[in-house]
């Protein structure tokens, strides 16, 4: 895509202030049926022609028939407090705008009064739904700044967790996406198979969500005893499970005729956007981070990159069945070759000394409480560390000036970009095609606002 | 081999320095140049544009604000930091959204938080703080303030 075209005739900014007044009443002429009976006409007002990028016929409908109508930020599908404004004309999506902010709670300014060590327990509340790579993120960027490199076992588990995350989260993606769109049986059969994933993340991190279990230098504590039964449970079960999904909705004309051609983005409006994740992969670019720039040893682990053809809501769904195969996958392989040693990097710099130790020495006593009072030192510098979340790439852009406290911290947030591709995946679209559509794109919104 | 690309994007740049930031690439433009910086390394490969953000480096550095915008090249899989600076007062740079549609909610997330104002930008309002909010909360002058938390009732203890 060229800048000229992007400058004029795709640039789908809804520009404050812009509505007119006029608009903003509701027109009760929007509900007749036109008495033109013509086939077009009637298609058109039954919907029947869905096509993406439709432009219409400025004649058509005049600019009475057009309205406002807000949606949220407390509408049970949009996934938490998103706002969407959008202008319709019918039962037809003009312009659309999401809003944003209910939820901001000043995370990058917060970050910036923790220090180094306690800086995990921040990140992990933005995506409050893949916790373990927001954290992983942030802990890349801290290793870096520090150059220090985690031991291979702390590196293995650090994958085998985010990759587990990784599976839970598409399984709420899975589940709500279906719930907007009415197969509620998806919601609890998606639901019920991330319990047991989030009761593994509990019987290791302590928590269900909200981990702070990778920490600089390494990850909080080791995997508990029986992890490779708990483990292996969650992979023998779910191929069968992922079966039942297809049973559930892949043979379902109601959910198929729901996503098929809808939502639509293009490959190129993905790039010209920064779109990435699910819904990159779903217009068929294969990116993905792991492979591209590979963190914490993902590369020795075989794996594919899932990709889809038509870039629409089936698409995407389908993408995130196939990588929630591929990350397990990756877990069967983590699990047979889970090197032994320590968890935390051999450096007292950061990591504390063991608790043992505690006990019997006076340095190691003070060395603790000074690691946890002040934290360690950093070098000054600036770096950026990605890692593939369920929802695209997850930054994190770390500065230093020498202190125990980040210099400035900012997340780019896979969801808050993605979020910005609503409006070119609604435009022209059904009013109640939006549920599906949002649904799809799969917001986070503690990820959005941060 | 990226190197030798970016070298080459920014041959024309006079006010260009190539950094290498613990292996990363970092340019750093004039603020005058900032939009041409970014057009030569879209052209040049670098196809999306990954985030904008500021940092407030107050007085350790002549100019206030450095403005950093994340490039990426699927094609050569590589990354390109581009930053340029802006002053105390009025700091302004132009806005990428002509080149990169996603540059906007990025933008306008910087405008929130600092108070740079992206020229060109076609939509520069607050995103996630309220419209009648004063202030830019991320500088560093802006104070980080604090609520009052009472969990319970509780006697008054003298």
């Amino acid at each position: 895509m060229t800048e000229e075209t992007t400058t004029d005739q795709n640039l789908d900014i809804w520009v404050s202030g812009t509505e007119e007044p006029r608009f903003m009443p509701t027109d009760e002429g929007t509900q007749e049926i036109s008495a033109e009976e013509s086939g077009v006409r009637l298609d058109e007002q039954f919907g029947r022609v869905i096509e993406d990028d439709y432009v219409f016929d400025e004649d058509l409908g005049s600019d009475d028939e057009r309205m406002i109508v807000n949606m949220g930020p407390q509408h049970p599908s949009t996934h938490g407090v998103l706002r969407l404004q959008i202008e319709l004309e019918g039962e037809i999506i003009r312009r659309s705008k999401p809003i944003i902010g209910y939820l901001h709670t000043g995370m990058e300014k917060t970050a910036e009064q923790l220090t180094f060590g306690q800086g995990p327990t921040n990140v992990t509340r933005m995506d409050y739904l893949a916790p373990l790579h927001g954290e992983l993120a942030y802990c890349l960027a801290v290793e870096k700044l520090l150059g220090i490199e985690v031991p291979p076992r702390a590196a293995a588990i650090r994958v085998l967790m985010t990759e587990l995350n990784r599976v839970s989260s598409h399984l709420v993606a899975l589940a709500t996406n279906g719930m907007d769109i009415g197969a509620l049986s998806m919601m609890i059969y998606g639901f019920r198979e991330r319990e047991a994933i989030l009761a593994f993340f509990e019987k290791t991190t302590g928590l269900r969500m909200n981990h702070n279990y990778i920490r600089p230098g390494g990850v909080a504590a080791d995997l508990p005893p029986g992890w490779k039964q708990d483990v292996a449970g969650i992979i023998d079960v779910m191929p069968g499970r992922l079966a039942e999904y297809d049973d559930l909705l892949e043979n379902n004309p109601i959910w198929l005729s729901r996503t098929r051609g809808v939502g639509i983005i293009s490959a190129s409006e993905a790039i010209a956007y920064g779109i990435t994740g699910p819904a990159l992969k779903a217009t068929g670019v294969a990116w993905d981070l792991r492979k591209a720039f590979p963190y914490s040893g993902i590369e020795q682990f075989e794996f594919e990159v899932p990709v889809g053809s038509h870039g629409d809501v089936y698409d995407r769904y389908r993408v995130r069945i196939d990588e929630i195969r591929e990350s397990l996958k990756i877990v069967e392989q983590v699990m047979d070759v889970m090197p032994r040693g320590d968890y935390r990097v051999d450096d007292r710099k950061v990591t504390p000394p063991p608790r043992a130790r505690i006990d019997e020495s006076m340095e190691a006593l003070i060395h603790h409480f000074k690691l946890f009072t002040e934290g360690f030192k950093v070098p000054p510098g600036e770096t950026y560390m990605a890692v593939e979340s369920p929802r695209g790439e997850l930054g994190c852009y770390l500065v230093s000036d020498g202190g125990a406290k980040p210099y400035r911290m900012h997340t780019r947030a896979p969801s808050f970009a993605n979020l910005q591709a609503l409006p070119i995946a609604m435009a022209d679209s059904l009013m109640a095609d939006t549920v599906a559509t949002v649904a799809s794109m799969d917001p986070v919104m503690g990820d959005v606002d941060r | 081999m990226t190197e030798a690309l970016i070298n080459e994007l920014f041959a024309e740049f006079s006010g260009a320095t190539l950094e290498d930031s613990l292996g990363q690439n970092v340019a750093r433009v004039d603020n005058a140049e900032w939009f041409a910086a970014a057009r030569v390394a879209k052209h040049g490969g670098f196809e999306v544009c990954v985030d904008v953000t500021v940092v407030d480096r107050m007085t350790s550095r002549p100019d206030r604000f450095e403005i950093v915008a994340n490039l990426l090249s699927m094609q050569h899989q590589a990354r390109l930091r581009l930053i340029t600076t802006a002053p105390r007062q009025d700091p302004s740079v132009a806005s990428l959204v002509p080149l990169w549609p996603g540059a906007n909610f990025a933008e306008r997330e910087a405008y929130d938080m600092f108070g740079i104002v992206f020229e060109g930008h076609p939509d520069l309002t607050r995103i996630l703080m309220p419209d009648d909010w004063q202030g830019h909360p991320l500088r560093k002058d802006f104070g980080v303030g604090s609520v009052p938390v009472q969990f319970k009732e509780s006697h008054q203890v003298t």
